[in-house]
């Protein structure tokens, strides 16, 4: 057994080479071997803390395979979710991000109260992971150093441990800063403690299988002898684990600050994404065989967390043993600086700026902002380390390294909905984000952190035994009564879904304002978007000394002159401050904010650059382009409205010339169908009389006389569809003032002798009113002679007779023609009036049917009509109004009537 | 052996000169002045030859021969459609419906008597 003194010497040299190797590193930035992605990767092993070097053989010891779910998620992110990994580092790098509390807020609209609410989180998480890294330091001490290997605390070891860490931190970790110069003496410390630890740990691996076992069989075989059988772990505490683990690589502050702030090159990911996994396969390639040969060979009760080092030891492997101790030293170490540097980077930006700030609200920005920021830094850190060693001292004391380590995770794992929100979700808001993360970190403290803190509390028992109040469901442990699941699960199971619940709950509920829109499509479009993006949304003015006055209280003078003078000459400007423009506010926002954080720098450069949003002159330009915009889009609008409607009048224009293309040749058809039918008896019967020569007299006369009368009918219909193209035209017939009566007694007489000879009674009834209309005598008498002849013709009564009545009403003089016939049936009074039409009933008269649609058209050009009477019982009654006019001179407004009639209204 | 002719024309004079120029080629003829009227005298007497005019009163040619090739007993008529119109779609509806002949008017009467005879001589 090695004596306290050679544990704590060789601690002491090791911690000196430590700072050697920061020290020249931080001297030669930048060159060789210091940024290859083996460096890189080196650095992000930072993950595997005492937690996994001691924990992981504890836990295994405990629940045999588990502890590769740790290992598991971190592998699946990194081999599955480069272009993840990928788009933080680009984002990171075009946004000047300094922690995941900036980027977060950075994505959220700049928040600062988000920011704070990260910081906050992380811290709560982070406490008891390194009061989890002292504690594994003083027992490591304890056990090496012979006292005990029993858990237990030695404040005093405890506290030396926290101040040189504290120490280190400070000396390497705040050195400047601006996070653009990283920390090479931290990175480059890391990646050798990240090579003693693997060392150590294979090294007790092989001493475990070649030294105390022997060899690989017998390690299978005690492995199967005391590890519980697989098939209990797996389910869903496994899938929960990997997730977990998966989700702390991704969000922990000091994974968030070694993989994305540190790096330097993109490529560099690319080597960690088999690199990183193939480390955490070798880290946990012993652990089994570690865990089953402390089992089997230390006494029973041994704390399975420090078989690393006890195995050795009662191997008598002090050399071994001492390795180990270093490697876990190293692990230890490592993740609290590294911590460290992440949490108080945050505290000063996120809390300490803010409040400065808002503290001297009106003012401009005073005094030494960067010696404000080193100094906050500072304290920070020796306050992160201290509430750690509270933590040590009286926290919780029954709980195995790796539980605290779980508690650890989860609570940053808050922090995942509102991350992947920010890469991939265009919707995602401030207020869902500040939900989500409020609701989650609640429930984690209250269902996971309490528990774990005030365990030994009866009061607090009291609650997790019958729920706050009483209320049942309300219980930590069981939230809504949810039995089924081990305490981490539930916690996991209810914090998340709460979390993404409200998360989306929120962005939903409220549109992006226009920061949030730019930073959501700077940051989801992370491989799209310039790194000058976003400069039309904001217009801001400062003279360039009150900027450089701001700059170098934040960045220092020389780093500010610097930034003003290249800005510059990369313009080609020739004055030694450039043109404070959009474009360079902009550019020195985000060289400020990866000093102070992009929520503090854009508050500082508001207070001397002022508008923090569009200025009116540019809102006013933005409504007029639009107001014009809408106006042409508006007449154009109107233009095709109008182009329709055009369309749609020639449209049924077109329609209505097709249908007056149809009547004509319904018409013409009609027509040839009339000239047709005497023509037919006219050649049959000539033919008849050309080729007989015996047919006798009497029926060669009653032939000719057919022929005869045929040839009558054929002029007549020529007459009448030559008649009635006049009269739709309206030519050849001037309307003088006259009596209708004198038309009416001149038809009527004209009748007499058709009437006579079908043994027809006239009767007549006229008024003895004396009347005048405007008509043409002639045609109203055509009109007259039309109707009454037709009543003549077509009566079929037995004693046939027709009634003519004259009467005046209403300005109009009415003449009724009346027959005491079999009328006309309901069908045919619809037809009657057009042309060619005649009743359906076989006749022997020979009319061509234009008869009626003739002396309707006359009748209307003189201002009347011509009507079937629907009224009259037996027989058919036609009657003709004429309207009455006693004075000539409205003779021009009936011309005018006559010929503005449309013309097609009649064909 | 005469061929019996059936003639559906509304214009006597038509009829009259379609009966003399048929009787004289040796038919037997019979008249009916309306579609209606045309379908009971077939249903009566079974022409060999219907010779049918298209603007018809009551019941228009083309639907006397629509009816006279859906009804079993008269199917076997030789239609002879006669119209005064001429139109290209009036031949057509008539070839669709069936009709065995086609004549417009004014029509030789030869051409008829040619037309009633080659029909006869099939039936």
């Amino acid at each position: 057994m090695s004596s306290l003194n050679v544990v704590i010497l060789a601690a002491l040299g090791y911690a000196v080479v430590l700072f050697l190797v920061a020290f020249i590193s931080d001297r030669s930035t930048r060159s060789g071997w210091l940024s290859s992605p083996l460096v890189y990767t080196l650095s992000i092993s930072v993950y595997c803390t005492s937690w996994t070097f001691y924990g992981a053989v504890g836990s295994a010891a405990r629940n045999g395979l588990e502890f590769a779910t740790i290992y598991i998620g971190p592998t699946l992110v990194f081999l599955g979710f480069y272009s993840v990994l990928r788009k933080l580092l680009r984002i990171r790098r075009e946004n000047n991000i300094t922690s995941i509390a900036d980027f977060i807020s950075s994505r959220y609209g700049k928040s600062d109260l988000i920011a704070a609410t990260v910081t906050i989180i992380a811290v709560f998480g982070a406490a008891p992971y390194i009061a989890l890294q002292l504690k594994a330091i003083t027992t490591s001490f304890q056990v090496i150093g012979g006292s005990s290997d029993t858990v237990g605390s030695a404040p005093i070891t405890a506290l030396w441990v926290a101040a040189g860490l504290a120490l280190f931190t400070i000396i390497f970790g705040t050195r400047s800063i601006d996070a653009n110069e990283r920390h090479y003496g931290v990175v480059a410390a890391i990646a050798v403690e990240a090579i003693v630890k693997l060392v150590a740990l294979i090294g007790v691996g092989l001493v475990a299988v070649y030294h105390v076992a022997d060899g690989p069989q017998d390690i299978f075989n005690r492995i199967a002898e005391t590890m519980p059988p697989p098939e209990e772990g797996f389910g869903v505490r496994w899938i929960g684990l990997i997730l977990l683990s998966g989700t702390a690589v991704l969000c922990l502050p000091r994974q968030f600050q070694v993989t994305v702030v540190e790096n330097d090159n993109e490529r560099h990911l690319f080597t960690a994404a088999w690199l990183f996994p193939l480390y955490l396969f070798l880290m946990s390639l012993f652990i089994l065989p570690i865990a089953a040969v402390g089992a089997t060979t230390l006494p029973p009760g041994s704390n399975p967390d420090m078989f690393v080092l006890t195995m050795p030891l009662a191997a008598g492997r002090d050399d071994i043993a001492l390795l180990a101790f270093l490697g876990g030293f190293s692990s230890a170490t490592s993740m609290v600086i590294v911590s460290c540097i992440a949490l108080s980077t945050m505290i000063s930006n996120h809390i300490v700026m803010p409040l400065t700030l808002r503290r001297t609200a009106g003012l401009s920005v005073d005094g030494d902002v960067r010696g404000l920021l080193l100094k906050s830094r500072r304290i920070a850190i020796c306050g992160i380390l201290f509430v750690g060693f509270l933590y040590l001292e009286f926290g919780p004391q029954s709980a195995g390294l790796a539980s605290i380590g779980l508690v650890a995770f989860l609570g940053v794992a808050q922090v995942l909905p509102a991350l992947l929100g920010a890469l991939f979700w265009p919707r995602a808001n401030r207020r869902g984000a500040m939900l989500g993360l409020s609701v989650g970190f609640a429930i984690w403290t209250y269902t996971l952190l309490l528990p774990g803190l005030l365990a030994d509390a009866k009061w607090w028992q009291q609650v997790a035994q019958v729920g706050p109040f009483g209320i049942e469901a309300l219980r930590p442990d069981a939230l809504f009564g949810l039995t089924s699941l081990d305490p981490l699960m539930h916690a996991f199971f209810w914090s998340i879904s709460a979390n993404v619940f409200f998360f989306v709950l929120g962005s939903l509920s409220r549109d992006l304002n226009p920061l949030e829109q730019l930073q959501s499509t700077l940051f989801v479009d992370a491989f799209r978007s310039g790194s000058e993006g976003g400069q039309r949304l904001v217009g801001r003015a400062a003279s360039a000394d009150t900027l450089f006055d701001l700059a170098q209280r934040v960045m220092g003078a020389n780093q500010a002159y610097g930034i003003f003078r290249n800005y510059a000459q990369a313009h080609n400007q020739k004055a030694e401050f450039p043109v404070p423009d959009d474009a360079f506010i902009n550019h020195l926002e985000r060289r400020m904010a990866s000093s102070v954080g992009a929520a503090s720098a854009r508050a500082m450069i508001s207070r001397v650059a002022g508008g923090e949003r569009i200025s009116l002159d540019e809102l006013v330009e933005i409504a007029d382009e639009t107001a014009r915009l809408m106006e042409y889009s508006t007449r154009i609008e109107q233009k095709s409205r109008e182009i329709e409607e055009t369309a749609s009048k020639l449209k049924s224009a077109n329609e209505r010339l097709v249908q007056i293309d149809a009547q004509k040749d319904e018409f013409l058809s009609q027509v040839s169908h009339e000239l047709r039918t005497p023509m037919t008896s006219i050649r049959s019967f000539s033919e008849i009389l050309a080729q007989n020569n015996r047919i006798d007299d009497d029926k060669s006369r009653y032939f000719m006389d057919i022929i005869h009368d045929e040839s009558v009918r054929l002029t007549r219909l020529l007459d009448e569809i030559l008649d009635i193209g006049a009269v739709e035209r309206g030519d050849d017939f001037p309307v003088t003032l006259i009596d209708p009566m004198v038309a009416l007694k001149r038809a009527v007489d004209a009748c007499r002798g058709l009437a006579a000879s079908a043994n027809v009674t006239i009767i007549e009834e006229y008024t003895d009113q004396p009347t005048t209309t405007l008509a043409n005598q002639d045609r109203l008498t055509q009109v007259f002679i039309n109707i009454i002849s037709n009543a003549i013709k077509y009566n079929d009564a037995v004693n046939p007779k027709i009634e003519i009545d004259t009467s005046v009403a209403a300005g109009t003089f009415h003449t009724s023609v009346s027959d005491n016939g079999s009328g006309i049936s309901e069908h045919d009074a619809t037809l009657i009036f057009d042309k060619f039409s005649r009743g359906s009933k076989p006749t022997n008269e020979k009319g061509a049917g234009l008869g009626l649609a003739i002396s309707r058209t006359i009748a209307r050009k003189f201002g009347g009509d011509v009507v079937l009477s629907p009224k009259s019982k037996t027989g058919a009654q036609f009657i003709i109004t004429l309207p009455i006019t006693s004075e000539l001179h409205n003779q021009s407004n009936m011309e005018d009537a006559l010929y503005t009639k449309p013309l097609t209204e009649s064909i | 052996m005469s061929v019996n002719v059936l003639i559906a024309e509304d214009e006597q004079n038509i009829a009259e000169s379609l009966r003399f120029i048929l009787e004289q080629a040796g038919c037997d003829v019979r008249h009916a002045l309306d579609g209606e009227e045309a379908l009971k005298e077939a249903r009566i007497s079974t022409p060999d030859v219907l010779i049918l005019d298209v603007m018809l009163p009551s019941l228009n040619g083309f639907d006397v021969l629509k009816t006279v090739r859906s009804d079993s007993d008269l199917t076997d008529i030789a239609v002879l459609i006669l119209t005064a119109k001429g139109q290209s779609h009036d031949r057509k509806t008539a070839d669709a419906l069936g009709a065995d002949a086609f004549v417009t008017k004014p029509f030789s009467n030869s051409e008829i008597v040619t037309e009633v005879l080659r029909l006869g001589a099939k039936s």
